[in-house]
């Protein structure tokens, strides 16, 4: 965990904090319907899909799927000494998709549909990312 | 006839100086293209009523109206990115073929390229922070627009078959077209192997699967079909629009290989009675190879997933059977940050005529789709000449 983190940092409000609160516990909490049973991504106090305000957080699985990714030869502000790195969209178990990316092997072992599952990256005392490892299929 | 079909035509079009312009703000370049296309309709400016701006400035609608001299009695600053022209012309149609206003003027200028030079450029991946954008992706190292046009190209990769030297296909024509364009801006010649030689820019699109980075702008003015008739030019007829967004962030696009074109081209074919056998030319939003490939795919041209096959063979150049972005689109010719105003002058220019040797015969119809905001907003307009 280092204190002089330098890369943009989530802006964490009432409407969130129960996501970035079970990041910081090693759980992926999403949301899922009481009405409809969808689940969504990111997080929001309604459901996109029925437009319930009746909205539980449950666990994900963290497991899922490269369902796109590239790899950045440009950098974002803040990851100029990343470059290359990679950046992807997973498909969790669940059905929804969530922006990640993937750790654990080299860039150019990510494959689109290759399993993947959360890990937790502890940036500082606050904020915790959820990103993906590849797992033996 | 659909509610709008030839109820509104485009009677002056105009570009800005292009290129790189350092000595003029934005706000010059509108007023230049404004008045280069009032004259290209023999208007005046006390003939617009109906004011249509789209840009990044606060509250730039009312700035730009004050800097020109212009109090609307009709006014609309809809933004969905580089689609908002797009999205004008129906809106101006639309208030027109209610008596809302006569004659509309739709301007619309950058300086980026200046910018960029100056060190004063926009920051586009520092939005406010309540954005979710900014808390669910800015922090995994997402930037707009490269990295997003990658994530859709990847996927068509993997679900289509399609290649990078198919991708390449659409950067090369674009340069023919360019060639022939004595304002483009790239007019050198390009080969396949060219565009894969340059350098890597976020996998798998390399450089030249880029649109430029411009400085300029543009004006498109639109009247009432009645007047139109009586105008210095040709009417250029709307025909048909559509419009239509189904996300904002990439990661919630519903799928990466379907654009909202695929919804705002079938509303614009419904309202114009036609179908894309019907039409003769494309002006296909170009901010990278990708985005044209979808919009092929999207509004009917050719089947979802055979696109990068339906380009193959040069197809989209001069002499090619579908010729797509005859000025040299945004890969080529100019691109200043939302391209979507380029594509309604260039189809007004070819519909008339007036596009010398780069001319394509016995144009009709032309389609123009504007793409905008991380493949998140389209909006079309078919045009057509008696
Ligand atoms: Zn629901």
């Amino acid at each position: 965990m280092t204190t002089d983190y330098k890369k943009p940092l989530p802006y964490i409000h009432d409407e969130t904090r129960t996501y970035w609160e079970g990041a910081k516990n090693h759980e992926l909490l999403i949301r899922k319907c009481r009405a409809c049973g969808a689940y969504h991504y990111y997080p929001r106090d309604l459901c996109p899909s029925c437009f319930s305000f009746d909205v539980d957080w449950v666990r994900a699985s963290g497991r899922g799927i490269v369902y796109s990714f590239t790899v950045c030869h440009r950098p974002a502000r803040g990851f100029e000494e990343d470059v290359p790195y990679n950046i992807a969209i997973i498909e969790l178990e669940e059905g929804i998709r969530m922006m990640s990316t993937v750790v654990g092997c080299p860039n150019a072992d990510i494959r689109i549909g290759m399993p993947v599952e959360v890990v937790f990256d502890d940036l500082t005392v606050d904020v915790t990312l959820p990103k993906f490892r590849p797992v033996d299929s | 006839m659909g509610a709008l079909t030839k109820k509104a035509a485009i009677v002056g079009v105009a570009e800005s100086d292009l290129g790189y312009t350092p000595n003029k703000t934005f706000l010059q370049l509108i007023a230049q293209a404004t008045k280069r296309a009032l004259d290209d309709a023999g208007l005046t400016i006390h003939d617009i009523d109906g004011f249509f701006s789209a840009g990044w400035t606060t509250m730039e609608s009312m700035m730009v109206a004050e800097y020109l001299g212009i109090r609307p009695s009709y006014s609309d600053n809809t933004m969905p990115g580089g689609a908002a022209f797009e999205f004008h012309v129906q809106h101006a149609a639309a208030a027109i073929s209610a008596g809302l206003c006569d004659t509309a003027l739709i301007c619309y200028a950058e300086t980026r390229l200046s910018d960029r030079k100056k060190g004063i450029a926009m920051n586009f991946t520092a939005g406010s922070p309540q954005e979710p954008e900014e808390q669910f992706d800015v922090p995994y190292g997402l930037w707009v627009p490269i990295p997003v046009y990658a994530l859709s190209a990847q996927r068509h990769m993997y679900q289509y078959g399609t290649t990078s030297e198919q991708l390449a296909e659409i950067a090369v024509a674009a340069r023919k077209w360019a060639s022939l364009n004595p304002v483009a801006t790239m007019r050198d010649a390009l080969s396949i192997d060219d565009v894969l030689a340059s350098p890597m820019m976020s996998t798998p699109l390399h450089l030249r699967d880029c649109c430029l980075v411009s400085d300029g702008g543009g004006a498109v003015i639109i009247t009432a079909a009645e007047r139109a008739k009586d105008l210095r030019k040709q009417p250029v007829w709307v025909l048909g629009c559509g419009e239509s967004h189904t996300h904002r962030s990439i990661a919630a696009m519903p799928d990466l290989t379907v654009t909202p074109a695929r919804y705002s081209g079938e509303r614009a074919f419904r309202m114009a009675g036609l179908g894309p056998s019907d039409i003769d030319l494309l002006e296909l939003y170009d901010s990278f190879t990708i985005t044209v490939l979808l919009q092929l795919e999207d509004l009917g041209f050719c089947p979802k997933g055979e696109g990068g096959r339906f380009v193959e063979g040069q197809r989209l150049a001069p002499n090619g059977t579908c010729p797509v972005n005859t000025g040299g689109g945004g890969l080529s010719y100019i691109h200043t940050g939302m391209f979507g105003i380029f594509l309604l002058i260039e189809a007004a220019r070819q519909l008339r005529g007036e596009c010398a040797g780069r001319q394509v015969r016995g144009v009709k119809t032309a389609l123009c789709n504007g793409i905008g905001g991380n493949l998140a907003s389209s909006g079309t307009v078919i045009l057509g000449v008696d």
